[in-house]
This record gives C-alpha cells, sequence and structure tokens, in this order.
C-alpha cells in the first residue's frame, strides 16, 4: 500500500465510477452527484455508456470544483471499480497518489500491481448478500453500498442523502428504508475500516443557490414546450431520443387535459427520420410550430427535405444532437461533427440558419429562439447540441420565462390582411429579402400558392425562365444577411491586451474556460469568442480583425468551424490555427492548455 | 406550362352548387401532360367531386410528391393551397399538415412509382395511422417524366414501349393497403367517370385513410398493344365488383334509390354510400374473402374495381392521437405556454 498523499482538497476532486450497464448504477452516480450539489458544491456528471442495453461497461465520472469548473477533469482522484471486466483499465486510470476502492467480496491482488495508490476494499457484494433477498435487487443495492462507502471517505452529508431519497421514491416509500440500508452498510464499512476522511473532501459552501441541475434534451424539450410547439414528429436515435421524451412528459404535464385526456400537442413517432421532418415541414407550411430531434444519421437522411424546406421557404426547427460520426459511428460518445453538414445540408446552393448551444441553459432558450427565427426567416433552423450537453447534468442557472413573451410567427398574412394587400408568395415587399405567406384555408379567393421545390419565380409561378429562377436565389443569399442580423450574437470576452485569441462552440465553452485560467495563471493571456450561431454576423468577423494568432478549438477531426470561418468571413486563414478534439470523450481543459503551450513557445523561439 | 391560368368565365347557366359556385371555381391551371392523359380525367373527376360535394375550394389542402400524377394537384382547385413535395414523400407532409390543422380536406395525388416504390414506406404508414385524408394513386405502370421505365405496378408480361418484358410481380396498391388496414380502399378506371366520380365523393366524406387507386393509362409510354395498363387493356378487363353512389347527408336515401340488391353504408358526416351489387357475393366489408375476390380475378387476367373495402369504425389519427378538436394551428398561445410560475415548479426536481 501506498503512503497517504500529503495534499489536502476539499471541493477540488474527480471520482471515476466503473460499472456494468443496466445494475441501477445510475441511481448511485445520481446520489452522489446530487448530495454535492445539495451541500452547495458546484459538480458535474459525465456519463461513458455504451451503445447497449445490459452488461457492457460503463463509467460515471463526478467532477467538484471548488472554483465552478465544469469541463471534464482528466486527472482522476478516486475510482470505484466495481466491474470486473474493466478492472485491470481502471486501475490504470487513478492519478498517482489517489485512491482505488473495490469490491472486496472476490479477492483480485493478482490485478493489484500499482505502489503509487492507494487500494480500499470493501465486501460490498458480500454485505449485500447478507443483508437482501433476491440476485436482482442484491445488485442494486450492491451499487447503492458503494455510494455509501464514498459517503464516509469524501464526508458526503448523510441527511442530504436521506433527503435525496425520499425525493426519489416519494411514491414508493418501502424503498427509502431499503437503500438507506444499502448506503449504511458501505458507510459504516468505511468508517470501521479505513481512515476517513480521505485527504479530498466534501465540504458544505455555498456556490449552488439558485442553479439546477439539467441536462440540455431536457432543457431542450421544455423549450420547445414553451415555445408553443405543438407537432413533434420524431425517429428514435441515440442521443436525441432523450429529447422527444423530455417534451412528452413536460406536454403530458402541461398540455393535457385531466379529465378528457386530450391533449394540445401531438407527437408522431415516424417511420424513419424522412418522415419525421417531412412531417415537421407540412406542419409549419399549416402554421403549427413543429419540430424534430435527431442526430447525424438522421441530418443525412433528412437532407432532401431540408433543402425542400430551404428553397419552398418553410420553416423547420431540427435539433441535432451530435455524436461521433461517420456513419454509425459510436452513437454513445459526443462529438461536434455536423457543423458543415448542418450549415449546407442538401443539395445545390443552400445554407441555413445554425444554433449553437453551449449547455443546458442555453439550449432552453435557444430551443424558443430556433422557432422565432424559423418562422420569421421561413426556414429550415437547427440547434445543435451534442451528447455532452444533451445526455449529461450540468450545473446551471435557474432557467427563467418571461411571461410578456408573445411568439414571433413571421409574416402571415390573415383573410383581413389579404382583403387590402397583394399577395405574391415569393416577392421581397420589405426589402429584407422576407416574403409573406399564408395559411392554407385562410381565405376564399385571395392567397392561395402552390408550394414547389421545382424552379419558381417571385410571384410563386413554375418557371424555367433563368432570369426569374435567378431572382429567386439571389434573394435566398440575401435572406441569409438578413439571418445574420437577428441570430444570437457571439459571446466576447476581451479582457486582455494581447494579440492572441480563442474561438470555440457549443460545449467546448467550459474546457476554454478553464484552459484561460490555467493560462493567464503562466502569463499566457488569451481573449475569447464563442460563436452562438452561423450565418456568422458581424461581430465574428470584427473579432477576428483584432488579433494576429487566433486558435479555434473545436471537437471534430476536420476543423470543421475553422473551415466555416474561411467559408464565410473575411479571415485570413493563416490566423487560424486549430485544436481539435474528436476521440468521444468530452473535452477537457489539458489539450488546449498543452496545445497552446507549445504553439507560444514555438512562437517565442522562432 | 402550369402557371397558364384558365380563364375563369362562367356561363350564367352553369349549375351551381349549395355554395353557389360553379364547376370552373373548382379548377386549376392550364395541364401540362400530354393529350389524352388518364390523369387529366382524374383530374376532372376530383374537380366534379370537390364541386358535388360542396366544400368551399378554400378548405381543401392538396398534396403531392414528384412525376406526372403529383403535378396535377396543379390543374385543380386554384383557390386551394397545394404542396409539390419531394418523390415519394408526399403522405409525411400530409401528417405534418393534417397533424396541424384536421378541418382541411386533404387530398394527395400520387402515382405508382411515387407510392410503390420510392414512397411505399410512407404510403404504408399513414395507411397505419389512418390519416384523414383521400389518397389517389393514378396508376399506369410507368414512370412518365424520365420516359418510360417500368414501375413497380406493371404487370407481369406486360411490354414496354421498345419490346422489354416485366417478369417481376406488380405491387397491387389495393391488396397492400388493405392488408395495411386501409379503412377504405377502391379501385377505378380514368375512362369511368360514372364510377370514379362517386367514389372520390365518397373517399373525401370518410373519415380515416382512403385510397383510390385509379387505373390511369399513360397515352406516351404504356399504351401499346403488349401493355396490361392500355385504354384498350383496361377496358376490356376491368370488372366493377360493386356499384356505388354516394348519397350526402341532406338526401332522403329512399327518394333516391329503393330498389332491392342495395345496402347502405353510413358515414361519420351523416352522409351514406348506397352499394348495388354487380357480383353476387361481394360484400366491401368482410375483409376476410376480399383479399381471395382480389386475387382471384387478378389470376384471371382482370381488375377488379369499385369500392373494395370499407371500414367506417375506426378510429382516425387525431382520435388516437386524443388531440383536441381545436386545430392544433389555431390553439392560442396562452394555451400552450405554460408560463413562469409552472416553469418554476417544474424545475422544482431538478434543484
Amino acid at each position: 500500500m501506498a503512503s497517504q498523499p500529503t495534499e489536502k482538497r476539499v471541493n477540488n476532486f474527480t471520482v471515476k465510477i466503473a460499472t456494468a450497464n443496466g445494475t441501477g448504477s445510475a441511481s448511485a452516480n445520481g446520489l452522489i452527484m446530487k448530495s454535492l450539489f445539495r451541500m452547495g458544491i458546484p459538480v458535474s456528471g459525465k456519463n461513458y455508456f455504451p451503445s447497449n442495453i445490459q452488461g457492457m461497461p460503463t463509467w460515471y465520472e463526478i467532477r467538484a470544483s471548488r472554483d465552478g469548473y465544469i469541463a471534464r477533469a482528466e486527472d482522476v482522484d478516486m475510482v470505484i471499480a466495481m466491474n470486473a471486466e474493466t478492472y485491470v483499465r481502471d486501475v490504470q486510470e487513478v492519478r498517482s497518489g489517489g485512491f482505488l476502492l473495490y469490491d472486496s467480496s472476490w479477492p483480485r491482488a493478482n490485478v493489484l500491481t500499482r505502489d503509487d495508490i492507494t487500494v480500499l476494499g470493501v465486501p460490498l457484494a458480500q454485505m449485500c448478500n447478507e443483508a437482501f433477498q433476491g440476485a436482482r435487487n442484491r445488485i442494486l443495492m450492491k451499487n447503492i453500498a458503494y455510494a455509501g462507502a464514498l459517503a464516509a471517505l469524501i464526508n458526503l452529508d448523510m441527511d442530504i442523502i436521506r433527503t435525496l431519497l425520499g425525493e426519489t421514491f416519494r411514491t414508493k416509500t418501502h424503498l427509502i428504508d431499503s437503500n438507506m440500508k444499502a448506503i449504511e452498510l458501505g458507510y459504516n464499512y468505511a468508517i470501521e475500516n479505513f481512515d476517513c476522511p480521505l485527504p479530498f473532501t466534501a465540504e458544505k459552501m455555498d456556490a449552488t443557490a439558485g442553479q439546477l441541475m439539467i441536462d440540455g434534451n431536457t432543457a431542450a424539450g421544455l423549450g420547445a414546450v414553451y415555445a408553443g410547439a405543438t407537432v413533434a414528429p420524431w425517429y428514435p436515435i441515440t442521443p436525441s431520443t432523450s429529447l422527444m421524451d423530455a417534451f412528452k412528459s413536460f406536454a403530458e404535464r402541461l398540455r393535457k387535459d385531466p379529465e378528457t385526456g386530450e391533449r394540445k400537442f401531438t407527437m408522431i413517432q415516424a417511420e424513419d427520420e424522412l418522415a419525421a421532418i417531412g412531417m415537421v415541414i407540412g406542419a409549419n407550411w399549416n402554421g403549427a410550430r413543429a419540430f424534430t430531434a435527431t442526430s447525424g444519421p438522421g441530418i443525412s437522411l433528412m437532407s432532401e427535405f431540408i433543402g425542400l424546406g430551404y428553397f419552398t421557404e418553410t420553416p423547420a426547427v431540427l435539433f441535432d444532437v451530435q455524436r461521433v460520426s461517420p456513419s454509425t459511428g459510436m452513437p454513445t460518445r459526443t462529438q461536434q461533427c455536423d457543423i458543415m453538414a448542418a450549415a449546407y445540408a442538401s443539395h445545390g446552393d443552400t445554407k441555413h440558419v445554425v444554433l449553437f448551444p453551449a449547455n443546458p441553459e442555453e439550449s432552453f432558450y435557444f430551443a424558443v429562439k430556433a422557432f422565432d427565427l424559423a418562422e420569421r426567416l421561413q426556414t429550415p433552423v437547427f440547434v445543435l447540441l451534442d451528447l455532452d450537453i444533451g445526455m449529461n447534468d450540468w450545473m446551471c442557472p435557474m432557467l427563467e420565462w418571461d411571461d410578456s413573451y408573445t411568439p414571433d410567427r413571421g409574416k402571415v398574412m390573415s383573410a383581413e390582411d389579404l382583403e387590402t394587400t397583394e399577395f405574391y408568395r415569393y416577392l421581397d415587399v420589405d426589402g429584407d429579402a422576407i416574403p409573406y405567406r399564408t395559411l392554407p384555408g385562410t381565405h376564399p379567393e385571395k392567397g392561395a400558392f402552390f408550394t414547389r421545390g421545382s424552379g419558381h419565380n417571385k410571384y410563386g409561378q413554375y418557371t424555367e425562365i433563368s432570369e426569374e429562377y435567378v431572382e429567386v436565389l439571389d434573394r435566398l443569399r440575401r435572406k441569409t444577411d438578413t439571418a445574420a442580423t437577428l441570430v444570437p450574437k457571439a459571446a466576447i470576452d476581451e479582457p486582455f491586451d494581447t494579440d492572441m485569441a480563442i474561438i470555440s462552440v457549443g460545449s467546448c465553452d467550459g474546457a476554454v474556460r478553464e484552459a484561460r485560467d490555467h493560462l493567464s495563471a503562466q502569463g499566457i493571456h488569451l481573449n475569447y469568442m464563442r460563436v452562438k450561431a452561423f450565418p456568422f454576423g458581424q461581430e465574428v468577423d470584427d473579432f477576428m480583425d483584432r488579433y494576429e494568432r487566433i486558435f479555434v478549438v473545436e471537437q471534430n477531426r476536420d476543423a470543421q468551424l475553422k473551415s466555416l470561418l474561411i467559408l464565410e468571413t473575411r479571415v485570413e486563414k493563416a490566423k487560424l490555427e486549430s485544436i481539435l478534439h474528436y476521440d468521444g470523450m468530452p473535452m477537457s481543459a489539458k489539450p488546449i492548455t498543452v496545445a497552446i503551450e507549445k504553439a507560444v513557445a514555438k512562437g517565442e523561439a522562432a | 406550362m402550369s402557371y397558364i391560368a384558365k380563364p375563369k368565365v362562367a356561363h350564367p347557366k352553369l349549375p351551381r352548387n349549395d355554395l353557389g359556385l360553379t364547376r370552373r371555381d373548382y379548377e386549376g391551371g392550364m395541364s401540362t401532360l400530354c393529350a389524352g392523359c388518364g390523369h387529366d380525367a382524374c383530374t376532372a373527376a376530383i374537380t366534379q367531386a370537390a364541386f358535388e360535394l360542396s366544400i368551399p375550394p378554400h378548405r381543401f389542402a392538396k398534396m403531392s410528391g414528384i412525376g406526372c400524377s403529383s403535378k396535377t394537384t396543379a390543374y385543380f382547385m386554384g383557390n386551394s393551397h397545394g404542396f409539390n413535395s419531394v418523390h415519394g414523400r408526399m403522405p409525411s407532409v400530409a401528417t405534418g399538415a393534417n397533424a396541424a390543422n384536421q378541418d382541411l380536406h386533404y387530398i394527395g395525388v400520387s402515382g405508382d412509382g411515387d407510392s410503390l416504390s420510392i414512397g411505399m414506406g410512407q404510403f404504408a404508414h399513414a395507411i397505419r395511422r389512418n390519416l384523414n385524408m383521400t389518397y389517389i394513386i393514378e396508376n399506369n405502370g410507368v414512370y412518365g417524366l424520365t420516359k418510360g421505365q417500368f414501375s413497380a405496378s406493371a404487370d407481369v408480361g406486360t411490354k414496354a414501349k421498345k419490346g422489354e418484358m416485366n417478369e417481376q410481380p406488380p405491387i397491387d396498391p389495393v391488396s397492400t393497403a388493405i392488408t395495411l388496414g386501409a379503412t377504405f380502399v377502391a379501385r377505378s378506371f380514368s375512362g369511368d367517370k360514372d364510377q370514379l366520380v362517386p367514389l372520390i365523393k365518397a373517399a373525401l366524406s370518410h373519415k380515416g385513410f382512403a385510397l383510390v387507386d385509379v387505373l390511369s393509362p399513360c397515352v406516351t409510354f404504356n399504351d401499346h398493344e403488349d401493355s396490361t395498363k392500355s385504354y384498350a387493356y383496361t377496358r376490356q378487363f376491368y370488372h366493377p365488383a360493386i356499384h356505388t353512389d354516394f348519397v350526402p347527408p341532406a338526401q332522403s336515401i329512399e327518394a333516391t334509390y329503393n330498389e332491392s340488391g342495395t345496402a347502405n353504408i353510413e358515414l361519420h358526416d351523416g352522409s351514406q354510400i348506397l352499394l348495388r351489387k354487380v357480383q353476387d357475393d361481394y360484400d366491401p366489408t368482410n375483409k376476410a374473402n376480399i383479399l381471395n375476390h382480389i386475387q382471384s380475378k387478378q389470376q384471371d387476367g382482370e381488375f377488379l374495381t369499385g369500392l373494395l373495402y370499407i371500414d367506417e369504425g375506426q378510429k382516425d389519427f387525431h382520435a388516437l392521437n386524443k388531440t383536441v378538436s381545436t386545430p392544433l394551428n389555431a390553439v392560442p398561445y396562452q394555451e400552450l405556454c405554460p408560463g413562469s410560475d409552472a416553469l418554476e415548479s417544474v424545475l422544482a426536481r431538478y434543484k
């Protein structure tokens, strides 16, 4: 056994839990994380799960960060190794001087090859087999018991644990006692057998008041409810399914008549993604707010329809919860690999509005914004989440709703409008390149038009006349300019007098913020811009003008954001240097810090 | 070109429907199809049926995919919105549109390529959802716009214009639809307006998915001697199973028909379908026997036509989804947005 590390750390540690999926470990892990959160400690949880239902390895990483860092931490202080299959690998994950907790019901001395970590054996299975009946129950309780052992080792508040169990099992109160019993088994064993607490501990602080622990899919689904979306067709695909599940459960709760069971929404499980987006387009054409959620493979399938939406100027909202691609890729791992696919989806000259939320909070607000933009601009709008934002629990400020909000339904002419104003579907009346539309059934004689993906002129008539076609296509290009003025502006942070900056997007944000702090501590100061939308606003060009050297941080192999910046702004290509991360794990600060340290050192040497 | 509007000059003596509209009010742009195309006769039948039903033209939504048949939605009811979508995907667009507003009449026009090849999946699933729409397949056995390739409905042994013989079995939209659970399935012939118009009227009045498969010959690519979808062949071998008349709610049935051998089926809106048996043993509500019947006629090289199957008792898409009776596109935003107080309570469990 290694000697205890001397360094004492409070509210600054990472615990990684290795289990097999389908064993109920999610409850235990959620309990640990939520306990830290309720203790007022900033915390984040990352779930690394397999594309499988039961029996494959899964990991959950909990990071407590006094300083509020939410990105993945690469140094793991403790591994709770519950899965024999991954044990050898899990042992290697512990940082030097860290701890390994394992189920000592089965001896594993032969694989304990490291002498720079402390190994804590708890006979979890043995204790639970004695205390509980039933094979399934024993497995579940064994996992709850490790949470108890950890509670003793890092000083989790037992009252908070008890309260949380009460909340979880509000309707199944008999489970509170059995779960608490399992917690106490682990807790008492640790107290009796180890030197508790460890050098890293949890201590109550006050940094989570007014905060939520929520995942982005849930927040986005809730946003769609608040936006007034009524038609929700989708085809199940990881990792987007929970967004539709969230919409459904919130809508069931908030939009269903408790007496009649009648619903002010409809969910349609489509036969495939092509049908899902077709339904979204049909419903929006008919004046309902409709959306779908999908992931990369779904976007590929939807592309023809997305082009139809663009060219016929029909609103649509698509949430793309990105996962590792190409092809089927790794469905349960994260990436930002659909940036280009979304921006230019479909054949021909198309260009789409894309919003890039960085966290669940923005997922909620951007969901609402996406519907406003889709209807204002009469075009498909993408909201690009990723698996990290969509499926992991993030700490974020309480979501707020302004009751004075009214949805922007765009330029839709009513029967009264049609009595007084001439209507031509694709005419640029206002000079903003956005035409007027009418909804089917509005007026007996006026305002009907024929929607077609084939060539049409500004009056909405079929055409094969070059000039008429070009006129429409050019207006569509101008509409992109209008879009650039309406989409959310980039977040810009320029506290330093420096000629170096970072640009990033989406879920890179936490890692970039943390990396900037580390770099600043070494005297390397960088300003920062996070783009929130495409087409890029003027501020994106202006920001890049101000720097000589810009690091573009993103999570894909081919530097898609950088490519888009080069294609769609006036920036000099040579100014932009990529920092790329695409192994499927959420981004941590380390690759950014390391890359910039190296780049700066090289620059100084030259 | 399809944007050439027909001049709307109504003769004062043209018959008017209950809305005071003439048949001309149900017409659309000039057809750009080949002279003699069966599809133009279908267009005329749709126009006639809508006129006779006295449904305001703007309360229709015309849905289509891609192909010769799909173009025809521009040629009727110029005062209705139309959506010429992408190839084979009309059913999904119609599903979304219907989800948004259940108060309009949805009429989808498709072809055998659009529905039975590229669009087979969407066709099948719109049926499974019992989407309240009239779905017309203008079936000619060939791809017209790409110049005469066989479609999936081409019969075994039929020959293309250039002599190639089809040896793959056809997909029969009628049997397929019945198997998939369609609640209204009819087949007709573009050349038999007397049969087709009442069938379309009944289809439009049926609450649920109503398929009308119309044998609609392609004069340019599939009207030659060795074709089984030519005018001559169809005329010779189409075989009415049952004679259908449509009686709107206002009319008294006894006054119109009072002969033996008839049966009537009441539709959800109070209108009635009057069936007069041409074949003694054909009962369009007996699913078990129907498929046999259709198959045996097919083996004899005949096409059974008429209202082949009806089940008026099934829930449609909205009933299955328990949507409110107010069209979803007309529910006020205040009733959709739960507001700030609800947000606070919804989020309590995330604190």
